[in-house]
């Protein structure tokens, strides 16, 4: 699904990043040689994003180009071409549920299905009181963890359509539930327990 | 079965310190400044003669890599760029490497970028893994704090620096090439090929990259001696992999396994086995969504390494093993990456950018049947249309999942579509 | 030098030069969408893709560089299949509806996808809609077609220099444009609709109006600056649709400046097609007969003091020809009031390298260092600026910039170090005592150009001395390289010095023309197309004005004939270079109006002073002899240097930017609604660009 940027009215006209981040700013682009400063274009956009309640108004993409020296497009090419990068606003929560195979072998139909029913949204809409945005992901690299969602930085892993709906209530609610394998299992192990590694895991 | 004093990730699952202290009793940063002191091209030869593999995909002999870069300084910096931009459908290991055992990781870009006489490694860790990403910042801390990188690594004498560098969802920067791209601030999109990273990389500099497990066992293997590496797996294929078991088995997980272990005893030693028995196998895709997938009747005795899975059509790729039984809807399993690669398509090249699109929306029509029978070859020839016309490896891996499917399963797909003709109203 | 075998035919090149080069120089024909040699390569396309021995897969064939030994087949069923699958793909979204588009009929596209591609569809799938995006008021786009082939994105950024243009989102979703839907801020942009290989981009102000094959295609030289731009005039009939660039590898290469592409609805507009003659204050139709009789009369008033009441003025346009008719005319009838400089730039003379650009525009690529003084070559000499932009981006090229532009920033398409705004800097390093004098001195081919912010202005003179001064004493002068340059906007320019339309023996210049007519000693003016000059300081004189647009000098003129366009026109015009060039009549001009040579030699007549030629071929064997340069067609010679300029005070003030309006600077443009549009958006001003009827001389 196109990610399509905010209209107008909801962009702001300007951006500055607070002195907290422009120190952060600076310290990313310090990472890469001299004359390089493009290189942290990613890292500042995603700076920005986080300072601007999880979307990045245009204002914002236009201050880091000026920032690192860089023509406005060549940030917009990059704000765009990213799928990390809100181009308009977002709930509070943003739901990604993955539906690539491995995680649909697994059930990511029924997760999906539990999320829209919480939350009473489709996909790419965002409830009216603002908390959630429900997206569908591509494949997260948490295959053996599967079905899994990511709300804003947390995998929530190992769900079935139950525990993902008590995530979202538990968010709903301003709480904050544990992160990772839903199940029970600690991570990517073999539910049950390790078939290796006893001697380190202490559980012969 | 791999013994468990030849597990080079003992932390994979993370039940243990990962931070430098727990790296430590796990033998990491041992003797560091004695295996640098042994010079970058014993390193390389060591690496050579292990046999290791490249671990992220394409399986090219690392120490052979490393040897490509240049071995005078022209006084300008070179570098070491660890790919863990984790993205292939069914691959979820170096995930677990960094957020468990990230001084494996820190250690091993010293070792390599010594190797390879780097100046820096840069990690490019793909976005979403956010708490990956914190660990590996805090664990090169670490290792800076104590003195193991920075001007004087391990008291060595050698300066190296290594930074972690996120990225921001983009499947297609797992190509080396794209990676680059997206490191020098640009969209991921691959280069042109020649000129090669070794000679144009990043910032226009020689750069070697390479995946997060490959550099994390190097030292290892420098410890603990080629020898021993390659006396693990068959030869060409030597060494322990970590395999990620996914789909439908009775324990999904990730495990370190020696190279070419039959597949079945892998997925029924630590997966528990297949939901509902070996003989509810109905395919496997053996080496992340990449690889055409492989029916049970090869399933039986196939090893998992690059050159059994090569013979069979297929790949080792990442050692992602996504298990399907009989109750998978193959088409939609097929269709669902073939939307995926559509998704992630960079929209550079021709073939990439209008066949994936393509080849998914016939994949749609396919899951339902709506099509003619004769539709199946035009999509196999826009498949071949695809493969090997475009800048990157992804058009291939956009069409190799469903020319495997139907290698395997192309009288299913056809039952399908007889199956709604038949339902339908004769045409007037 | 690699040797390679392609389709069974050995062939030895340089080192440097990849496959497809290979191929082109044996004869053998690649298609390709997104190569385009004057661009860096993207390989993206896939259609030039040739099979290579022992490679696997094959390769593009645009990006390989040669290696020795290498065998590769172009017409082999491993390159067929790859090359039409790859147009295939390009078609599956792209419209089949040719007959409709502004491209059909000079589409590569549709050319390709005849000579390579399937006989029908096999797409199933719905097609991709992309909304169009704005690009400004001269490109009109329709994204449906594009295909991403990265052109239009390489071009602005690599030649134009405005890093505006890219390729948002990824995948099918990738789309080509500004991302905020604004106007592309280049005097290039016109090239865009030239690079784009299909019909996303095209000509918004020539669109559906005509196909290709039903216009008539003459080949031509540009008048809208001094540059020379070779063109192509495509008519019609008597109307002019469009106008192309036409390759010339020294001048402009293939690409033009907007306002020479762009202001062609201005020669439709605001004509002159009839003679004029005021009678009582008010400009009224007349014929031939009765404005020559009006001029005669107003000439045979003046009696014996004649050649020094009468001045002629040739403006920015002019032809080498007309220019030359009407100074024998005038020098018949015993004036010395000549002047081809409307802005009094202080140059002319014998030593014509004292008003060239020596370097030439291709030598400007030789080049390894760059002062500018007073000008400001984007504006100025749009195609100039190119040249210098491209040996910029080649590195080791520091630019110096005196004055013609606001001031220190990015105005210019290249990083430049912005020395002064005004003589002093331009004193410091001619006297050596400025930074700049070291990096002129230490270059081996060091460049200066003068325009005529220096130039146009009292000091004039002065500055041409110290100029020239800078230019001897850093080494830009010697056997095999002159960096001493002279940057004119008119076309007219050259001609008019080497021909002489300058003040004889005691002579009046442009000033003193003027100050001669407000003061009553000049009773008759006569303005070869010169619309540029102060008009209230004209007084009373009487005012002849000949020339094609209704603009400043028809307005105040007392006796209008109509003359031609330089679209209308045989004529040769000598660019800033010394280069002469002809330019072919396209249409002829409208109603009454006549080629100007013609309307002095007819008036040379009615005052029995008749030019000793009869028709255009006599006056180019007079003019060849009467003017050397003019005659030799497309050659640069070594032009005399010497001691010109004159040593003297310079002022303080800085000098002015020369361009008021890059979009506004001749009739022509000033009667094209597309450029004052153009104006409107890019300037701010807008200007006096009226889409009117065709003749409103009297107004």
């Amino acid at each position: 699904m196109k990610r399509v940027p905010a209209p107008p009215e909801q962009q702001p006209d300007t951006f500055a990043f607070t002195p907290e981040n422009l120190a952060l700013a600076e310290q990313h682009v310090a990472k890469y040689p001299s004359r390089r400063q493009a290189s942290a274009v990613m890292p500042l956009l995603d700076l920005a994003q986080r300072q601007h309640s999880n979307w990045l108004p245009r204002a914002a993409m236009d201050a880091v180009a000026e920032m690192l020296q860089m023509p406005r497009i060549r940030v917009y090419e990059v704000a765009t071409f990213y799928s990390m990068y809100n181009l308009a606003p977002v709930g509070e929560n943003l739901v990604q549920v993955c539906t690539t195979t491995p995680c649909w072998l697994r059930g990511s139909d029924d997760v999906v299905g539990a999320c829209k029913a919480k939350l009473g949204i489709e996909f790419g809409e965002t409830t009216a009181d603002g908390k959630f945005t429900l997206i569908e992901v591509e494949c997260l690299g948490a295959c053996v963890n599967a079905p899994m969602m990511q709300i804003n930085d947390d995998y929530y892993e190992d769900l079935t359509a139950e525990t993902a709906g008590a995530v979202l209530e538990a968010l709903a609610k301003g709480e904050k539930p544990k992160v990772g394998p839903q199940n029970g299992r600690h991570a990517s192990e073999p539910a049950g327990g390790p078939t290796t590694l006893h001697a380190y895991t202490g559980d012969a | 079965m791999l013994r468990d004093e030849d597990r080079i990730f003992t932390n994979l699952y993370g039940t243990q310190d990962w931070g430098l202290t727990g790296a430590r009793s796990r033998g990491d940063w041992d003797g560091t400044k004695a295996i640098l002191e042994k010079g970058p091209d014993a390193i390389v030869d060591e690496i050579k003669a292990s046999g290791l593999r490249g671990r992220g995909g394409a399986g090219f002999p690392t120490g052979l890599k490393w040897s490509f870069m240049p071995k005078e300084s022209d006084g300008k910096p070179t570098y070491l760029v660890v790919n863990a931009d984790e993205g292939e459908p069914g691959t979820c290991k170096d995930r677990e490497m960094m957020r468990h055992d990230p001084h494996k990781l820190v250690e091993g870009c010293l070792v390599a970028g010594f190797a390879m006489r780097a100046s820096a490694a840069y990690i490019y860790i793909r976005g979403e893994f956010h708490l990956e990403g914190n660990r590996l910042d805090a664990a090169v801390r670490e290792a800076y704090d104590a003195g193991l990188l920075g001007p004087n690594a391990c008291g060595s004498g050698y300066a190296f620096d290594v930074f972690v560098h996120r990225g921001a969802g983009a499947y297609i920067c797992g190509e080396e090439t794209a990676l680059i791209e997206s490191l020098e601030g640009k969209k991921g999109q691959p280069r042109l090929k020649p000129p090669f990273p070794a000679g144009v990389g990043v910032w226009g500099r020689p750069t070697t990259v390479n995946n997060v497990e490959s550099i994390a066992v190097a030292p290892t293997i420098m410890r603990r001696g080629a020898g021993w590496f390659a006396g693990l797996g068959r030869e060409n294929n030597t060494g322990t992999k970590v395999f990620c078991i996914s789909g439908h088995v009775e324990t999904p997980c990730n495990v370190e396994e020696e190279m070419s272990i039959p597949l079945r005893e892998l997925i029924e030693k630590h997966a528990g086995g297949v939901r509902g028995g070996w003989n509810n196998l109905l395919a496997v895709i053996p080496g992340g969504s990449s690889v055409p997938m492989i029916p049970k009747s090869v399933c039986d005795d196939v090893l998992m390494d690059f050159d059994a899975l090569r013979d069979v059509k297929s790949g080792l790729g990442t050692a992602a093993v996504i298990v399907m039984d009989k109750s998978t809807d193959l088409v939609r399993a097929i269709a669902r990456l073939a939307k995926f690669y559509t998704h992630e398509s960079c929209g550079q090249c021709t073939p990439c950018r209008e066949g994936t699109g393509w080849m998914w929306r016939v994949m749609e029509r396919l899951v339902t049947g709506e099509a003619d029978v004769a539709e199946i070859d035009m999509l196999l020839e826009v498949s071949y249309q695809i493969e090997g016309h475009t800048i990157c490896a992804l058009g291939d891996a956009a069409a190799w999942p469903i020319q495997g499917l139907m290698r395997h399963f192309r009288p299913e797909v056809e039952a399908r579509i007889m199956e709604r003709k038949n339902k339908q109203p004769a045409a007037a | 030098m690699p040797t390679l075998t392609i389709d069974g035919q050995e062939i030895t090149v340089e080192a440097n030069t990849t496959v497809l080069q290979a191929c082109e120089e044996l004869g053998v024909e690649i298609p390709r969408f997104c190569y385009h040699d004057r661009l860096s390569i993207a390989g993206n396309c896939r259609m030039c893709l040739v099979e290579m021995e022992k490679s696997p897969k094959p390769i593009a064939s645009c990006a390989m560089p040669v290696g020795e030994g290498m065998v590769i087949h172009t017409n082999s069923p491993v390159a067929e299949k790859a090359r039409k699958g790859a147009m295939e793909f390009l078609l599956i979204n792209h419209p089949l509806d040719c007959p409709i588009c502004d491209q059909g009929g000079e589409c590569d596209l549709q050319d390709q996808a005849v000579a390579y591609g399937r006989g029908g569809s096999r797409f199933d799938e719905h097609k991709r809609a992309v909304k169009d995006k704005y690009l400004g008021p001269l490109i009109a786009t329709t994204m449906t077609r594009c295909i991403h082939c990265t052109r239009c994105i390489r071009f602005a950024t690599e030649i134009a220099g405005v890093e505006e243009l890219g390729a948002t989102y990824r995948g099918e979703e990738t789309e080509i444009g500004t991302y905020i839907e604004a106007a592309l801020t280049s005097e290039l942009s016109g090239n865009l609709v030239d690079v784009c290989p299909v019909g996303a981009l095209t000509n918004q102000a020539y669109a559906f109006s005509a196909r290709p094959w039903e216009l008539r295609k003459t080949e031509s030289v540009d008048v809208h600056d001094a540059v020379g731009s070779n063109i192509r005039i495509d008519c019609r009939g008597a109307e002019v649709m469009r106008i192309l660039p036409r390759l010339h590898e020294d001048i402009n290469e293939e690409w033009l400046s907007d306002r020479s592409r762009y202001a062609v609805d201005g020669l439709a507009l605001q004509r002159l097609d009839q003679p004029y003659v005021r009678v009582d204050g008010k400009l009224k139709p007349a014929s031939w007969e009765a404005a020559f009789a009006a001029i005669r009369a107003r000439l045979d008033g003046m009696g014996a003091a004649r050649g020094e009441r009468i001045a002629a003025i040739a403006g920015d346009m002019a032809d080498v020809e007309s220019m030359l008719a009407l100074k024998e005319l005038f020098t018949a009838l015993g004036s010395a009031n000549l002047d081809c400089r409307q802005d009094g730039a202080k140059i002319g003379g014998k030593h014509r390298g004292g008003y060239l650009f020596n370097s030439t525009i291709a030598g400007i690529e030789d080049a390894d260092a760059l002062l500018l003084v007073g000008c400001n070559p984007r504006w100025e000499a749009t195609m100039i600026n190119a040249r210098i932009r491209k040996r910029w981006l080649a590195g080791g090229f520091p630019i110096g910039v005196i004055g013609g532009v606001a001031g220190a920033g990015d105005e210019l398409t290249y990083n430049y170090d912005y020395l002064g705004d005004g003589p002093a800097a331009l004193a410091d390093i001619a006297d050596g005592s400025h930074h700049f004098t070291a990096t002129l001195a230490a270059a081996e081919r060091p460049m200066i150009v003068l325009g005529s912010g220096a130039l146009a202005r009292d000091d004039g003179a002065a500055l041409l001395d110290l100029a020239r001064r800078i230019a001897q004493d850093t080494g830009m002068i010697s056997a095999d390289w002159n960096g001493f340059n002279v940057l004119h906007r008119a076309a007219s320019r050259v001609g008019g010095l080497d021909l002489g339309f300058l003040p004889g023996e005691s002579g009046r210049d442009v000033a003193g023309i003027l100050d001669g007519a407000g003061k009553g000693e000049i009773d008759l003016v006569w303005l070869l197309g010169a619309d540029e000059i102060e008009m209230a300081a004209l007084g009373q004189a009487f005012v002849v004005y000949q020339g094609h647009h209704g603009d400043a000098g028809a307005h105040r003129a007392d006796v209008i004939l109509p003359g031609a366009a330089y679209t209308e026109k045989d004529a040769t015009w000598v660019n800033t270079e010394g280069r002469a060039q002809i330019g072919r009549r396209a249409a002829f001009p409208p109603g009454d109006a006549r080629e100007d040579w013609a309307i002095l030699r007819a008036f040379s007549a009615v005052v029995e002073q008749p030019l000793p030629y009869d028709n255009l071929q006599q006056l180019r064997q007079h003019m060849v002899t009467e003017v050397p340069s003019a005659g030799a067609i497309d050659v640069i010679a070594a032009a005399d240097m010497g001691d010109f300029g004159v040593a003297g005070k310079v002022g303080a003030e800085p000098f002015a930017s020369p361009v008021d309006d890059y979009y506004l600077a001749n009739a022509i443009c000033r009667a094209s609604a597309v450029m004052a549009e153009c104006s409107r958006l890019y300037t701010g001003t807008g200007g006096a660009g009226q889409a009117a009827g065709t003749t409103s001389a009297d107004g």
